[in-house]
């Protein structure tokens, strides 16, 4: 409870200060300038970093975890995706993980009954929700390349179009504002109310959310209630893009929060489990086919080691044995 | 085993499209100038103050199909005492912005790529007039 309030409470100051200070001029430079290159900069460099660093760790063995059977004899039936050999095996493991989050489609609930007995059963809300968050991510982020690119992007308009696909009110609904706040709020009443998962929830995985959370909700806000000029906001973001910030006119305290949520994202993500964006990538348990025993895999870093085999020891104290009379390998 | 050129050409790849908006604008000399609407040339005073009408014209509309199609109540009474006829196609577009959807309309809409369901139902009877000729 205390983290999760402390999660909150850092999520609401980071918005209400954006909004506060977006109402006094002499600190709009610092929220509409300083905040947004400041932020994307540390975005692309800690990422860049922490690949970098993971791309420098050696792989010396293949630990795939797999479940399904080695490639082995021709007649024993292997299993491609569950236990790849090859390469294509393993890009369509990967891809399926990626996504369609497969392992977390297999993840299981267990519960202790009367017996005692200890049943195990398929839970998929997890996955859903993952799924539903994470593709509506995405096509969030897509959709918003119309504010950043001039002419808008054809992707853009496509999705736009196929989002507000019931055609409700004005401005259209968009379906994936109604899902991934749906999925949002379902992933955080997991962590309360189920005892387990609450007991290992940590600042970050309620950060993580509420943060997401808060950006989605002022996005919504900003969008359908409060209508932002949305004209406005593209000027302001086009003149970020090439390097000539022009202040925005009266875009409002709401889009202050959102944009200072998103900057906080996009700092925040790097150094934290969000990571998982770039290192579902380099999963050494996916990515990697299974071959240990097809392939030899050298060690990288095996270095000459001397060694003093038997023959050269014998050569050695040949004499010696051979006066106190012990049996030797070559006469 | 390693396999860094794969995973730096991935993260190359990764920030030439993170950074797209910055390269191709710069590439393609995009200002931020904005979208420039043909203005109507005789009337000065919309239905409802500009700033209203920059970011909530689509209520207003909706406000008017609700009144005229549910409760057959044509007159609508500005914020100055002014009345109109709540109508889209005959008072907004013929009496004061007879540029039409093309360049009045679709200039913001196509900058910002809102997508525009007035005209799911109704004619934008420039357009169709030209390509009917």
């Amino acid at each position: 409870m205390k983290t999760s309030l402390s999660a909150l409470s850092l999520v609401l100051a980071i918005a209400l200060a954006a909004a506060a200070a977006s109402r006094f001029v002499w600190l709009l430079p610092l929220l509409a300038v300083a905040l947004p290159y400041g932020t994307l900069a540390i975005f692309l460099a800690g990422l860049s970093w922490r690949v970098v660093c993971w791309s420098r760790s050696p792989v010396p063995f293949r630990i795939p975890t797999v479940c399904g059977q080695q490639k082995s004899l021709a007649w024993i039936k292997s299993a491609r995706l569950e236990s790849p050999h090859s390469t294509p095996g393993v890009v369509a493991r990967m891809a399926l993980e990626i996504l369609l989050f497969r392992s977390l489609f297999r993840n299981t609930r267990s519960r202790l009954e009367d017996g005692p007995r200890l049943i195990q059963r398929e839970a998929k809300w997890l996955w859903l929700g993952a799924l539903a968050f994470h593709w509506s991510l995405l096509i969030i982020l897509l959709r918003h390349l119309r504010f950043f690119v001039e002419p808008v992007p054809k992707v853009a308009v496509l999705l736009e179009n196929l989002d507000g696909f019931f055609r409700i009110g004005a401005p259209v609904l968009l379906v994936t504002d109604v899902v991934v706040l749906a999925a949002l709020l379902y992933l955080l009443q997991r962590r309360f109310r189920d005892p387990q998962v609450r007991f290992i929830s940590l600042f970050t995985d309620y950060f993580a959310l509420l943060l997401l959370l808060g950006i989605a909700a002022t996005g919504v806000w900003m969008r359908y209630f409060a209508r932002v000029d949305a004209v406005a906001v593209k000027q302001f973001v086009l003149s970020l893009t090439i390097f000539a910030p022009a202040l925005p006119k009266n875009p409002g305290p709401l889009f202050f929060a959102h944009f200072a949520l998103a900057g906080t994202l996009a700092a925040y993500l790097p150094f934290s489990k969000l990571m998982h964006m770039g290192g579902v990538f380099l999963s050494p348990t996916r990515n990697l086919a299974n071959n240990n025993r097809r392939k030899r895999h050298i060690n990288p870093w095996n270095y000459p080691v001397k060694v003093h085999t038997y023959e050269e020891w014998e050569a050695e104290f040949r004499d010696k044995l051979e006066a106190a009379g012990l049996p030797v390998e070559r006469p | 085993m390693r396999d860094r050129a794969i995973i730096w050409s991935g993260l190359a790849m990764f920030l030439l499209f993170a950074t797209f908006p910055f390269w191709h604008n710069l590439s393609a000399a995009v200002t931020s100038k904005g979208p420039n609407p043909v203005l109507p040339a005789n009337a000065r005073q919309c239905v409802a103050p500009v700033e209203y009408m920059k970011t909530s014209h689509m209520t207003l509309l909706l406000d008017w199909r609700e009144q005229v199609v549910r409760q057959g109540r044509r007159e609508f009474t500005a914020f100055n005492g002014q009345r109109y006829n709540m109508s889209l196609t005959s008072t907004c577009l013929e009496q004061c912005h007879s540029s039409g959807k093309a360049q009045f309309c679709d200039r913001c809409h196509d900058y910002a790529a809102a997508s525009v369901p007035c005209w799911d139902c109704h004619v934008d009877f420039k357009s169709t007039l030209r390509s009917a000729k």
